[in-house]
């Protein structure tokens, strides 16, 4: 194919969509999927075909659309209308008030605050396309931007656009994306590589699922703009084995992209070559840090060694390599489409664009959302979130996993970005945030990272071996009434010897869910050394 | 003759020193006779950077770096015995030894054991984190070694000579965290091994008791890990 | 004498080694190939025995000790068999929140069985994961490879109890 032939299917595409007077959008993400998705779809199917209307409505599987609280989801096009926790058993009722007022009972305004005060960026086509058809992603604009970068731009000014956007990686530490583009770019190596982070091991975090399951070719256009911009051929995408939904749209998305020329070599006739090859994690939180990762992707135990020297000058197989997270490719092809400048202008002074968050925990709506940069935690918990169900009093927001902590009452009205966040004794981390209620006890949740950070450390440096083991047997002592001044004082030292010492990033960021604990609630603690909890 | 290699001057505890620059931290320190502690470190194995030991100070930096893997830069000022670097080589001594079961006083390598000697120097007196006595076993099926699990620090040295130098690959590590084992083959006892060549090079890098020639009896295993630079350096003659 | 892998025996005449084998080619024999070779063997065989291990190292050419240092260190790989039902409770931060270490050990009590293994009747695996994606519908459960969110320490108790019975 050449990219004039993307019109071709575009329009073709539209035009058959245009057949249809209606398109009835069924989640058949994870989260609805096991609320009976597909269930739903059969029955609305069936239901559509005894009323001979399959003629005119047009039944699409598509990602989430984020209020996964109350699945499975079913929207109908263009009438705007969401319909909550439908059953197979209404699929009459559904299919009957086509085109009229839905049944009140399933009804779900649109212009709720969980969507209103979302800005889609990243998920500007999730619940609007079937995942598994690459025609319903090009109709809607899909594969442009390649189009556009492949063949109006030269790769430095593909990065330079990444520069302007000030995107900054959105897989945890925030480093800025174009910086990491223009430092492999300038690498004289014959063979590089461009790494997908799909390992997504923070617990509590769906954001990257959802992407890949919702818009998989999303992220093979960033990927391969990226392999464009910095001359790598040959790209990975480490997805975790618990995912086995995303692992299949990829690989369907993969050979779709291949059939039609936009991936391999000569992509649509451009002298630019770029393969992808999906490569599946097992169950090791520790391979979503970056030398680790590769050396899963060799093929061995996924330990981290010292850096220098960086991914970007010795990475797999002593090649150079980058790796960014889903989200950071998934914003690419926004960028090349708008311009750098377009994505700047959202978000605050250092922390550019949106962020994708999956909220969960004591909070009325669960599921994905997408927020500009500098809104407030108090916005995303009490207006999109709806607050603390069952008139339960809000107590903290967890953002970060395992590597970041807890904000109380008092950090609600700061902005969320990469600084004010970091201040707060927290990460932006790659999205997870999950809010307690005051049945939870900090001291808890503290032994709860614990107890995961020592059952995921890798076992190689003596610090985050046998720090997070010994920490996680203070707290135990702690929580059970047990310690003394003496072992808190302990578990201060060690926190901090932990932090300093250790190699990798999950040593280092161990401790931060005690220290964050501690800093906000540490009469919980004292409480506990008292006997008195 | 190698290409002509470049020369750093850098400055270690206050002390001007020059090195080539393919050197690291802890290779011109112990040129220089400075002092820094190592346990994963042994000259003529490839570096892991694992034990934390040799972290050093180097201005401007916030991180503290590993001397073992840290290459030399021009102007770099380095500080390798701070009070903070001591308490924390201190605690992460302790850290070991509360780890598995280390009983000095009938261990065959006692007065040969390089992290006794490390306690020693570093002055430890007491380990102030609780011990968690995990059960370990000791295999003794090979007829000439033995492998003491209690007194293991997880180095890697043995995996990495075997599999370095001695080409047979014999350990690995098993699992991972405080769970990580070193073990033969498919986890199987030493003496029904088909790889090992018998060759004992890991009995003499290891740095502690856990690996050890049999039929000696407490305080009688010394090691000798001297063998190793010469055995690289050898090589490289040789292959060059 | 070191065979080529396309030469090396299959440890039975088991049809699935086949499978097996062409995952490995896939990846040229080589030994980067080596955790995709151990997910196929988990697919096909459900775990990975010691012989499908011997067998890996085999044809990858990779030591007998890095085989199993690798199968080890990853939580997704089974050494052993599990049993004729597996139900795998979600232990992340969000399903945390929501209970699910009450229903952990509910069945750990019910079934007279820890957390990572299997009942003695081989009845039953009950595994744990770190985590599963579905934090919006937290606490999940997956029985038998199907994900059931919201679920009530009572109700998913019950469930579990029904398939094993059944
Ligand atoms: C223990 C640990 C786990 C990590 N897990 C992930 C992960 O699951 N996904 C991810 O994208 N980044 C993860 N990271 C961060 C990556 O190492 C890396 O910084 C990131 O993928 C870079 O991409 P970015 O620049 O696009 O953010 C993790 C880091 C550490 C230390
Ligand atoms: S910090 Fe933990 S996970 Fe990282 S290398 Fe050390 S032991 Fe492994
Ligand atoms: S000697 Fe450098 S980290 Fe062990
Ligand atoms: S925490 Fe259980 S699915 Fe995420």
């Amino acid at each position: 194919m050449i990219f004039e032939e993307l019109g071709h299917i575009e329009e073709a595409e539209l035009e058959a969509q245009s057949r249809f007077e209606r398109r009835i959008h069924v989640c058949a993400a994870a989260g609805c999927l096991a609320s009976g998705a597909d269930a739903v779809k059969e029955a609305l199917s069936g239901e559509l075909q005894s009323t001979g209307l399959e003629e005119r409505c047009q039944m699409v599987g598509v990602g989430c659309m984020g209020l996964c609280s109350r699945g499975p989801l079913v929207s109908i096009q263009p009438d705007n209308v969401l319909l909550a926790q439908v059953r197979a058993k209404d699929a009459k009722e559904v299919v009957g008030t086509l085109g009229k007022k839905p049944p009140k009972r399933l009804a779900c305004p649109s212009d709720l605050p969980f969507f209103k005060r979302q800005l889609k960026v990243v998920l500007e086509n999730m619940g609007r396309i079937d995942p598994e058809r690459i025609e319903e992603y090009i109709a809607v604009g899909g594969y442009s931007a390649l189009h556009k970068g492949l063949t109006e731009m030269t790769s430095q000014e593909v990065i330079d656009e990444v520069v302007k956007s000030g995107l900054r990686g959105r897989g945890g530490a925030g480093y800025p994306t174009g910086l990491k583009w223009s430092q492999l770019s300038k690498e004289s190596s014959p063979i590089k590589y461009v790494v997908c982070n799909a390992d997504e091991g923070d617990p509590g975090a769906f954001m990257d699922r959802s992407v890949l399951e919702g818009d998989p070719h999303r992220v093979l256009e960033g990927m391969i703009l990226a392999g464009y911009a910095t001359g790598a051929t040959q790209g990975f995408i480490y997805v975790r084995a618990e995912y086995p939904l995303a692992i299949k749209r990829l690989n369907l998305a993969i050979k779709q992209a291949s059939r039609l020329g936009l991936l391999g070599h000569n992509i649509c006739g451009t002298p630019v070559s770029f393969g992808v090859e999906v490569r599946v994690g097992a169950g090791a939180f520790v391979c979503g840090e970056e030398t680790a990762l590769m050396a899963s992707i060799e093929g061995g135990r996924g330990t981290p060694r010292p850096r220098p020297p960086f991914p970007t000058q010795s990475g797999i197989w002593g090649r150079p390599t980058m790796i960014n997270n889903v989200e950071t490719f998934a914003n690419i092809p926004p960028i090349i489409r708008n311009g750098g400048k377009w994505l700047a202008e959202i978000g605050t002074e250092k922390s550019k664009g949106t962020k994708v968050f999956s909220l969960s925990g004591k909070v009325v709506n669960t599921g994905l959302i997408e927020v500009p940069m500098g809104i407030t935690l108090r916005e995303i918990i009490f207006e999109i979130g709806g607050g603390i169900p069952f008139g339960g009093k809000f107590k903290a927001v967890q953002t970060g996993g395992p590597s970041g902590g807890c904000v109380p009452d008092s950090g609600l009205d700061v902005p969320v970005d990469y600084e004010s966040l970091s201040h707060l004794g927290t990460i932006m981390g790659s999205g997870g945030m999950v809010v307690m209620d005051d049945s939870a006890s900090m001291v808890d949740v503290a032994r709860f990272f614990l107890d995961f950070s020592r059952h995921e450390s890798c076992g190689k440096c003596i610090p985050c071996r046998v720090g997070t083991v010994q920490m996680h047997g203070l707290l135990d002592k702690i929580a059970a009434n047990r310690a003394t001044s003496e072992d808190l004082a302990m578990l201060e030292e060690l926190c901090d010897l932990v932090r300093k010492t250790s190699l990798c990033g999950l040593g280092q960021t161990a401790p931060t869910p005690v220290v964050s604990t501690l800093r906000h609630f540490r009469e919980e603690y004292l409480s506990h050394l008292s006997g008195k909890a | 003759m190698p290409t002509s290699v470049k020369v750093k001057t850098l400055r270690i505890d206050g002390r001007d020193v020059s090195a080539r620059e393919d050197q690291t931290i802890l290779e011109v320190a112990r040129e220089n006779d400075i002092w820094i502690p190592t346990l994963c470190h042994l000259d003529g194995l490839s570096p892991v950077g694992a034990c934390r030991l040799c972290l050093v100070e180097i201005k401007g930096s916030t991180k503290l770096l590993p001397a073992c893997v840290t290459a030399v830069e021009e102007g770099m000022e380095v500080s390798t015995q701070t009070e903070g670097l001591e308490s924390y080589r201190r605690m992460i001594l302790e850290l070991l030894f509360s780890e598995r079961n280390h009983v000095c006083s009938i261990c065959k390598s006692n007065g040969h054991c390089e992290m006794q000697t490390l306690a020693q120097r570093l002055g430890l007196t007491h380990i102030h984190f609780p011990y968690r006595y995990p059960s370990l076993p000791v295999d003794l099926s090979h007829e000439l070694f033995g492998m003491d699990h209690n007194r293991c620090i997880l180095c890697t040295r043995c995996v990495r000579v075997c599999a370095e130098i001695e080409g047979a690959h014999v350990w690995d590590v098993m699992g991972r965290g405080v769970d990580a084992r070193i073990i033969c083959d498919l986890n199987q006892p030493w003496g029904t091994s088909e790889t090992c060549t018998s060759c004992g090079k890991c009995v003499h890098v290891c740095p502690t008791g856990a690996l050890f020639e049999r039929g000696r009896s407490a305080s009688e295993m010394d090691k000798r890990p001297e063998f190793l630079p010469y055995l690289t350096l050898m090589r490289r003659a040789g292959g060059e | 004498m070191i065979l080529p892998p396309e030469k090396q025996p299959m440890p039975s005449d088991d049809k699935r080694w086949r499978l097996v084998a062409t995952a490995m080619r896939r990846h040229g024999y080589k030994s980067h190939g080596l955790i995709e070779s151990l997910h196929s063997i988990q697919e096909t065989f459900g775990y990975v025995s010691e012989d499908a291990l011997k067998f890996t190292a085999k044809m990858l050419r990779v030591p007998l000790s890095q085989a199993y240092g690798v199968a080890s260190f990853y939580h997704y790989f089974n050494l052993k068999p599990l049993g004729r039902h597996s139900c795998v409770v979600c232990r992340g931060t969000a399903c945390h929140i929501k209970g699910s270490a009450q229903i952990l050990s509910d069945l750990e009590q019910l079934f007279a069985v820890r957390v990572g293994e299997t009942t003695e009747d081989g009845s039953l695996s009950l595994l744990s994961a770190q985590c599963l994606g579905a934090c919006g519908i937290a606490p999940a459960v997956v029985l038998d490879g199907v994900v059931m969110g919201r679920a009530e320490a009572e109700s998913i108790v019950h469930r579990v109890e029904e398939v094993v019975a059944a």
